[in-house]
């Protein structure tokens, strides 16, 4: 098996890591500069300079100055405000189910949306391109619109005969509804890319499929499906309009961190509310940071 | 050299930026500005809660053909109370607000923009009336007659969630309060209440998620407001409602901003009057004015008779003002926290 998988690994090689040519390639008409000025770091030609600025701003303005606000605003009332905040049963209660069921939705995204890709890419069927823009409608829909969908679909006038109307699993069928197409759409065009021959390359080497798709595909496609799951769960955690009619919101059992939110806001207590989001925060970077250690680890089989 | 065109550029990319912003800002205001157009003519601006739009626009046609009214033209915004007044907080333009709860009005008091008398004048600052009531289905299969039915065996309870939605207080409120009004005590009240909690089957974000979720069938019961039961039914929506012997009176504020146009103070002088309350008393509100005339209405449970007064009608003053209830049955540690730690718990 060892020799056989280490020369699959030889055999994969030109399609996984990028050309060597196209890093330097994207600098473009500043490659000379570039070139010239290669032992200072920080010199950036004027065009590449422009970018990063207005790249810079137009983060800053939309992400970076918003979510200071945010930290600032939890932080107003000092630590035992912040604690107070968070120490709530019920505050506790919606951010174990938020985050939880959100992991559990993007571990079935992962799976699902890899296969729906890998049927859209590669199969031939009837009624293919239909499917193809279908995938996109639960980005299109105003979630209360997916809410009331679910609701007539799996609520108590079901038509399957379930009833999961108020119930965590209302919670868990809404998450997976607005974020089923974040692994699909990011995982297909690598797919896409992924050029046939260094499968068959692998097959006449000797692999079988699944060692095929552990070692040679997986490996290209790592990236993908973890920037996609990554999406997938920060969209699940923030999530509200489709669970306003779904869910119940009851405490303690469907009750979601962004209702809690909601109700600090009513409430007029914002530094609560910041609070919570600042857990949500964290948490999202947490799964973002360890998503980023999962794909490198697994892209380095390539 | 290619740092002098690195600072060339910077300069170049920040001018463009602060040109655009600049060409944003004068295209906002200048929208604004050209806004009240026409000579002869006064823009007023209406922030509200969604319900009462209907009744708000028929009175302003009304109001047109007053000599005070003549040449106003509406700017409107409505939405959910609680969020529409914080947006004014946060400057969203008004020169008359009408909201759902008095404590949205509160919140403009304390940013300074109504002035602490909005409540000085006959009706205290509402303009409107309403009762909480108990919606069933068509028929009343249950037989659900008044609150105590409401926790016995299948019944399932949908009311609008009292955490994220203001207006939902009212219901848990009648529920709590009537308790008392029939001749129990508090503890029997909090008893009433945490049985009432074991029967909610889903807590919507509003009123009207509230009646949508109970149309779906997620419950056989709804607390809801008279006016929002009518007007649904006005609509075509096919259900009962029972207005229990004990309920509570709901009271949504209407005032006037410090820096409004002086032709908001008609506007708000024409809303109690009798003309004005004709159109909340079309779309199911209650008259704050005793001899308004009350016509058909649609949608009631007796069209010609639409407004029976309960025997025992409590109003928020009953139970101590709004401060008081938010902080005994809302706020974290209140009662409402509480049961619904013990009930949730235990589902």
């Amino acid at each position: 098996m060892t020799p056989s998988a280490g020369t699959v690994e030889e055999a994969q090689q030109p399609a996984s890591t990028p050309p060597a040519g196209a890093a330097t390639n994207a600098g473009g008409p500043g490659d000379r500069h570039r070139l010239r000025r290669a032992k200072s770091a920080t010199s950036l030609t004027p065009v590449s300079g422009l970018g990063l600025g207005i790249a810079l701003m137009w983060f800053s303005l939309l992400v970076l100055i918003p979510l200071t606000a945010v930290l600032v605003q939890a932080s107003a009332g000092g630590w035992s405000a912040y604690w107070d905040a968070l120490s709530s049963p019920q505050t506790l209660a919606a951010l174990r189910l938020t985050v939880g069921t959100a992991v559990l939705v993007t571990a079935v995204n992962v799976v699902m949306g890899t296969a729906i890709a890998w049927v859209l890419v590669r199969d031939q069927f009837r009624g293919k391109r239909l499917l193809e823009v279908v995938i996109d409608i639960p980005f299109a829909l105003p979630t209360i619109v997916a809410g009331l969908v679910l609701l007539s679909l799996y609520g108590p006038s079901s038509p399957l005969g379930v009833n999961w109307a108020n119930t965590p699993v209302a919670v868990f069928l809404a998450f997976l509804f607005v974020t089923l197409p974040f692994i699909v759409r990011t995982v297909q065009p690598v797919l896409l890319e992924l050029e046939h021959e260094v499968e068959e390359a692998a097959a006449s080497l000797g692999a079988n499929r699944l060692t095929t798709f552990r070692l040679v595909i997986l490996p290209s496609l790592a990236p993908a499906i973890t920037a996609g799951a990554a999406l997938s769960f920060c969209r699940a955690i923030s999530e509200y309009g489709s669970l306003v009619l779904l869910s119940g919101n009851l405490p303690y059992s469907t009750e979601v961190a962004s209702v809690r939110i909601m109700s600090s806001i009513e409430g007029d207590k914002l530094t609560e509310a910041a609070a919570v989001a600042s857990i949500l925060l964290v948490v999202a970077l947490i799964v973002i940071i360890a998503l980023d250690l999962i794909s490198r680890r697994v892209a380095r089989y390539a | 050299m290619s740092i002098r065109k690195l600072l060339g550029v910077r300069p170049v990319a920040a001018l463009s930026a602060i040109a655009a912003t600049v060409l944003l800002l004068t295209g906002c205001v200048g929208g604004a500005a050209t806004a009240p157009g026409d000579e002869g003519t006064t823009t007023l601006h209406l922030v509200g809660f969604a319900v009462p739009k209907e009744a708000n626009n028929a009175i302003q046609k009304k109001f047109a053909d007053t000599p005070e009214g003549k040449g106003v033209v509406w700017e409107e915004s409505y939405g959910a109370s609680g969020d529409q007044s914080r947006a004014v907080v946060n400057g969203l333009k008004a020169d008359y607000v009408n909201f759902s709860l008095e404590g949205d009005v509160t919140r403009l008091v304390k940013a300074g923009l109504v002035d602490e008398n909005w409540k000085s004048g006959p009706t205290k600052g509402i303009v409107s009336d309403s009762a909480v009531v108990i919606v069933v289905q068509k028929g009343n299969p249950l037989g659900i007659k008044d609150w105590s039915d409401l926790v016995k065996p299948d019944v399932k309870i949908v009311t609008p969630n009292p955490a994220s939605s203001g207006s939902a207080r009212w219901n848990i409120l009648a529920a709590y309060q009537q308790v008392i009004a029939n001749g129990g005590t508090e503890a029997d009240a909090k008893e009433y209440l945490t049985k009432f909690f074991n029967h909610v089957a889903a807590l919507p974000g509003s009123g009207r998620d509230a009646t949508n979720a109970f149309l779906e069938g997620s419950a056989n019961v709804l607390i809801s407001y008279e006016n929002e039961a009518i007007l649904a039914r006005q609509s075509g929506e096919d259900f009962d409602y029972i207005l229990p012997d004990a309920t509570l009176k709901i009271e949504n504020p209407g005032a006037v901003l410090k820096n409004a146009n002086p032709k908001a103070n008609a506007y708000l002088d024409f809303v109690l009057s009798k003309a004005g309350q004709e159109e909340f008393v079309k779309k199911g509100f209650r008259p704050v004015i005793a001899d308004t005339p009350i016509g058909e209405v649609a949608g009631a449970n007796d069209p010609a008779k639409p407004f029976p007064v309960p025997p025992k009608l409590f109003t928020i003053s009953d139970l101590g003002g709004w401060d008081a209830v938010n902080a005994k049955f809302f706020d974290e540690g209140g009662l409402v926290p509480e049961i619904q730690k013990a009930t949730g718990r235990s589902q």
